[in-house]
């Protein structure tokens, strides 16, 4: 059990560095999929008897379809009715983002060792790589120029929020189900209102194209 | 009267919804909002018990913000009968709707005793407001409006890891395993300290996005510049208050963690650098809107360093957040009128607001004057707490710094809103029909008149509710 968890952990670690690798949109919102997928067996391989069987459902279930379903299925439409395949000039060039990357996971793991967690045997790996997802969400954000990409980096934050939120499962399961909900809620916001009006507007996704406010 | 006040609003928005005229709609926005502010009445007379095993309770805190919003939100309400009749040209469905549920979720932060409902409902607050910055439906407000989003959205999902964070702080086998304010404060000492800090860390960002501190405030000239006048008071007045108030919670419970020397530098840090920053951007800048943004910026900063400072200047804090929400409104209010009349919000095409509207041009002057802490008004005295709070302590550089910011402000605040109220406004773009009317000129000429007798005469009730809200949140 303890070595399938793990796997599980490296996986996402792996999925977030190749998202930040990669310029096709398809391959990104594919692997973003993937992770969230990965995400909602997480519960089930974490569950210890204390929990109740209801929220470790809830929670596994909850994940799977939104964040590996109904997400990317929306950012899928997205991209078909706005024509765009790929991230072509990014703020920064795909090699540096995968270094900063690795650096992010190398100190994600370096920043974890300070922290002490209540039954450390049982989650090795599980606060580097929330720490981790979180980093590479947030430079997935600052570094992309196209508001998809912007909008993926966002939902892999949510991820990483996610996995650390899974230590919290035991004791405060409703907590945990209410920041999936919201993600749910952001998600339908940024992309049902905010994007479909963006491609209306400027007939381009590409957010560099939002610069008539500044000082 | 908790549940009620919560409750009555989130009603009336969803039948604001449902509602098909446009024309007669906005009369849900007075009606809950003067609901809203009897049973804030109601709340001041007779105090209540904590509810839902504690997880709503007005304690001192909550009450300064929540008073200062309800008044702010009576006034916006009466203001957008006016404004909305005048643009009955656009669908008022979502923006009357949406306020309302802003008007909800406001409340349920400033009752919420517990991290993880405070946290859903300021999240609450970005979803509701977002859609109301797109009221333009033009590209610029889009811009605006993707931008808040998309900010607020990271600063709320860091906040929500914060939140985890000092979860788990209290999770270790003995510790209160709760969210609940009141728990973590009574286990005070034995939470995890190397999570009490990193959750402070993650929450100073979360809710410091949403409050507006620098360097977290990029969001915050655009909302404000595109928004309606009246969603950059409700904005500016109030969701930043409330930030400031969850910010305050946080702090709470570090202190009793014994990690407050660590949270009040980096409050005090981030407040100076949103005073510097305010002063640096408001310097030759044209757009008023944008000023009125980085006013706010300015005075988000002023409420962190009072409350970093500690001691004293804390009282002078939750004084200042009910002067900066009511003095905002003004403001907000009057720069709408002024932009609506003149069709433009930069000083190349306004002048003269003064002649042309005899009400909103001088309050628009008044309202500088208040806000940048000129006697008698009443940010001068909350602004005075604070300062003599740096230099009672000996924090010389701190006061000093404070105040040549401050003077700064004025100077380049000043200089632009002369521009906008003086001279002769012949020449400039006019747009017939939209001068001062009852409706749109008497809020904010009302609120004046708050900031104004707050400042000559402040009541004691309200001076006891401040230091006992500074002594819950910062034992002093």
């Amino acid at each position: 059990m303890a070595a399938w968890i793990d796997m599980v952990f490296i996986l996402v670690v792996v999925i977030d560095l190749f998202t930040l690798a990669s310029s096709r949109l398809n391959a990104a919102i594919r692997a973003v999929a993937l992770q969230g997928a990965l995400l909602s067996v997480l519960p089930l391989l974490l569950a210890s008897w204390e929990h109740e069987i209801g929220h470790v459902l809830l929670l596994s279930l909850g994940a799977l379809a939104i964040k590996a379903i109904f997400i990317p299925w929306l950012m899928f439409r997205a991209i078909r009715e706005a024509a765009i395949r790929r991230e072509v000039e990014p703020i920064i060039g795909f090699v540096p983002s995968m270094i900063l990357g690795g650096v992010g996971v190398a100190l994600a793991f370096a920043f974890s060792r300070g922290l002490p967690l209540p039954s450390p045997e049982r989650h090795a790996f599980l606060v580097p790589t929330a720490l981790a997802t979180v980093w590479t969400g947030l430079l997935l954000v600052v570094s992309r120029k196209k508001a998809v990409n912007q909008v993926l980096g966002f939902l892999m934050l949510e991820n990483g929020v996610f996995v650390f939120g899974l230590l919290l499962a035991e004791f405060m399961p409703v907590m945990v189900e209410a920041g999936v909900l919201l993600d749910l809620f952001a998600a339908v916001f940024v992309m049902g209102i905010v994007m479909f009006h963006i491609n209306r507007e400027f007939s381009s996704l590409d957010t560099e194209k939002l610069t008539a406010l500044k000082d | 009267m908790i549940p009620i006040v919560i409750l009555i609003p989130l009603v009336l928005g969803g039948m604001a919804f449902a509602w098909p005229e446009n024309r007669n709609r906005p009369v849900f926005l007075l009606v809950g909002a003067a609901a809203h502010a009897a049973g804030m009445a109601g709340l001041w007379l007779r105090e209540e018990p904590p509810l839902l095993d504690g997880f709503l309770f007005l304690d001192a805190a909550g009450k300064v913000t929540l008073t200062a919003t309800s008044a702010l939100f009576l006034a916006c309400a009466v203001y957008a009968q006016g404004y909305l009749r005048r643009r009955d040209d656009r669908d008022n469905r979502v923006f009357v709707g949406g306020l309302l549920v802003l008007l909800s979720a406001l409340t349920m932060v400033g009752v919420a005793q517990h991290l993880g409902l405070l946290w859903v409902a300021i999240e609450l607050t970005t979803l509701a407001t977002a859609p109301l910055i797109y009221f333009n439906r033009n590209a610029r407000s889009l811009e605006a409006a993707w931008k808040y989003l998309l900010v607020c959205s990271l600063g709320i999902a860091l906040a929500l890891l914060g939140t985890f964070f000092l979860a788990l702080a209290g999770a270790a086998p003995g510790g209160p395993r709760s969210l609940l304010v009141g728990d973590l404060v009574r286990a005070g000492p034995a939470l995890s300290k190397p999570w009490v800090r990193a959750a402070f860390v993650f929450l100073l960002v979360g809710y410091g996005t949403k409050m507006g501190l620098a360097p977290l405030h990029s969001w915050k000239p655009d909302a404000y510049g595109e928004a309606p006048g009246l969603l950059g008071a409700l904005l500016s007045g109030g969701v930043t208050s409330f930030a400031f108030l969850a910010l305050a919670r946080v702090y709470q419970v570090c202190r009793a963690a014994g990690e407050d020397a660590f949270a009040r530098d980096a409050l005090v840090g981030l407040g100076l650098l949103s005073m510097a920053l305010a002063a640096v951007f408001m310097v030759g800048q044209r757009d008023f809107k944008r000023m009125l943004a980085y006013s706010s910026v300015e005075h988000m900063g002023i409420l962190a360093v009072g409350l970093g400072l500690g001691g004293s200047a804390v009282p002078g804090a939750f004084f200042h957040s009910l002067n900066n929400g009511l003095s905002k409104g003004v403001l907000f209010l009057a720069a709408g009128n002024i932009h609506r009349s003149f069709g433009s919000k930069v000083t190349d095409d306004v002048r003269g607001a003064a002649r042309r509207l005899p009400v909103s041009g001088p309050l628009f002057l008044a309202g500088f004057l208040a806000v940048t802490g000129t006697p008698p008004f009443s940010p001068f005295f909350s602004e005075f707490v604070i300062l003599n709070g740096a230099l009672g302590t000996g924090r010389y550089w701190v006061g000093g710094l404070f105040l040549l910011f401050m003077a700064a402000i004025f100077i380049g605040m000043g200089t632009t809103i002369l521009k906008v109220v003086q001279g002769d406004d012949a020449g400039t773009p006019s747009r017939p029909g939209f001068g001062d009317s009852w409706l749109t000129a008497a809020p904010p000429l009302v609120l004046m008149l708050v900031v104004l007798a707050l400042g000559l005469w402040l009541p004691r009730s309200l001076a006891d509710l401040f230091q006992s809200a500074a002594h819950l949140v910062a034992g002093s």
